[in-house]
């Protein structure tokens, strides 16, 4: 696993990958962040990262199939997966490698986002006045936000060969988990508490709840699940030549 | 015992790819696995890598059964798949080492190196292996293979697509790899077999039709053997076949005859006895030794 795991770090930085996610994130980023006068932080007058995490998913939504679409497929049709799983190595670990290993890649983009953190805490008047619990919180919401991405992310790429699939098929599935749910639950035949039940199996409820600075064991819960799921379904896919 | 394949059943829908193999290859022994393309080899192999599952049979390597105990058992086979499978961005060290950490070896740089070495890669191994033609691929796809000293290697048509050159090196590692190590590998080149093998199983469609060593191959012949012969003079074909034991003639024009027996009979004390009687000169008198060519084309027909 470890041996996997550091594989695919090399794999992300001796190409372009790698450089190219956290470059388009922070340039993004950035510009949302400061430029762009809708959304700048200077312009709002609030000293808050708002902003950052309302963005940040959106962005995701689709750096992180990119990051994953070639996880399996590429192995499928370079034919190395079958080297892969010859090897002394469960399946189960070869998916968290790659799973642990596409998640540090997003965690690389993220880290530099911490600047905007000192940056609005001193730019906030007096300096510090910002609600420090609440940006913790959403940071943690974005890294579960992030490894469930990634998961699913994986899981797409497990089904084909085709990394375009892979990413298109991430995308939407994504997409799908993490806003389409709350949206389902506004159509008129979930009524009473079916329509926040349909809610709260999408992504953006559990976020939503992280951002507001609570780490809710409930949040925490439905997101690991979220994410071994789709690791297991990962497994699942990859074992499909044995039926 | 270092592979026993037994009862070995792979069916895909309604076609039978493999139907009841079995075979046991000690160490010390080069196996060649021959047949005709879409005979039933690679998926005998990936069986016994533990890629595929068998419908029904059961595979061993060193003792441990690929399905039960899957980790000990890959652990001790070493395999080059088909089309060499290689990431092609990865450099050849780079790659080795990773193989290596999967493996868990100690000394992973040492081991490496040593492998480099063996295969020739010396000068290429701060390259991508992207970059490498293909006979260099060839040996980073065998020194993979070859890094965690595994008891048996399973080579899925190892010079597929190499220059006769690089045939020869390659070749001359597999042989020596055979001293010690058991060595299962998949050929459609026949001189191949009668190059690098000890022992040779031909399969056909999913079944094995031959399993002997490579002289036993060759003399048998679907149990015939032959005699070609040259008279000085002319020869009637009736007075040919009213010989004993012989079963066909066949002229080959002028006074040259091909005459067929079973395998048990040598005819030659008997055309000479046939000459001496009607004083005839024998220009040729030779027993026809047919090559694994023959064999297989007799068998895979």
């Amino acid at each position: 696993m470890v041996a996997i795991y550091f594989r695919e770090i090399n794999a992300f930085f001796s190409s372009l990958i790698g450089y190219v996610v956290i470059g388009v994130f922070l340039v993004l980023m950035g510009l949302l962040l400061w430029m762009l006068p809708e959304y700048s932080i200077l312009d709002s007058r609030f000293a808050t990262l708002d902003t950052l995490f309302a963005m940040a998913p959106q962005v995701f939504l689709f750096l992180i199939p990119a990051v994953t679409m070639r996880s399996f497929a590429e192995e499928m049709q370079t034919g190395t997966l079958e080297l892969l799983v010859t090897r002394p190595l469960s399946d189960w670990q070869i998916v968290t490698g790659k799973f642990l290993a596409c998640l540090t890649l997003v965690i690389f983009a993220l880290l530099p986002t911490l600047l905007y953190y000192f940056t609005v805490y001193q730019l906030g008047a007096p300096p510090g006045n910002l609600d420090s619990g609440g940006i913790f919180g959403s940071y943690i919401g974005l890294l579960f936000l992030a490894a469930a991405f990634v998961a699913i992310g994986l899981f797409a790429s497990s089904l084909t060969q085709n990394q375009i699939v892979a990413f298109l098929l991430a995308a939407f599935l994504c997409f799908f988990f993490f806003q389409m749910f709350d949206l389902l639950s506004r159509l008129p035949i979930f009524f009473g508490k079916t329509d926040d039940i349909v809610q709260a199996i999408g992504i953006q409820y559990h976020y939503d709840s992280m951002s507001r600075g609570l780490v809710d064991t409930r949040d925490v819960v439905y997101f690991l699940s979220l994410i071994v799921l789709f690791l297991a379904a990962t497994v699942v896919s990859l074992g499909r030549r044995r039926w | 015992m270092s592979v026993q394949v037994s009862h070995l059943v792979k069916i895909y829908g309604a076609q039978r790819a493999v139907d009841e193999v079995t075979f046991e290859v000690q160490p010390g022994e080069v196996l060649g696995f021959l047949g005709p393309n879409g005979a039933g080899k690679t998926t005998t192999m990936k069986i016994i890598t533990g890629f595929l599952p068998a419908t029904s049979g059961t595979v061993k390597v060193c003792g441990y059964d690929v399905v039960a105990q899957p980790m000990e058992a890959r652990a001790c086979v070493g395999y080059l798949p088909e089309h060499n499978p290689l990431y092609r961005d990865m450099y050849v060290r780079e790659y080795l080492e990773f193989v290596g950490g999967i493996h868990r070896l100690p000394n992973v740089r040492a081991r490496v190196e040593e492998m480099i070495e063996r295969t020739g890669l010396t000068s290429h191994r701060h390259k991508q292996i992207g970059e490498l033609s293909k006979g260099y691929r060839q040996r980073v796809g065998l020194a993979q293979a070859m890094l965690h000293d595994p008891q048996v290697l399973i080579l899925d048509e190892p010079t597929s697509g190499l220059d006769p050159n690089q045939i020869v090196e390659i070749r001359q590692i597999i042989k020596e790899l055979g001293r010690e190590k058991t060595v299962i590998l998949s050929t459609h080149i026949l001189a191949e077999v009668e190059a690098v093998c000890s022992r040779a199983i031909i399969i056909h469609r999913g079944r094995i039709v031959a399993d002997d060593t490579i002289e036993t191959l060759k003399s048998r012949m679907a149990g015939q053997s032959v005699v070609t012969v040259e008279f000085g003079q002319a020869v009637k074909s009736q007075q040919l076949s009213a010989l004993p034991h012989v079963r066909e003639v066949k002229a080959l024009g002028g006074n040259r005859w091909q005459l067929v027996a079973s395998a048990d009979r040598d005819l030659r004390p008997i055309v000479s006895a046939f000459a001496a009687e009607h004083r005839l000169t024998l220009l040729e008198l030779r027993k026809e030794t047919l090559s694994v060519e023959e064999v297989f084309q007799q068998l895979t027909r």
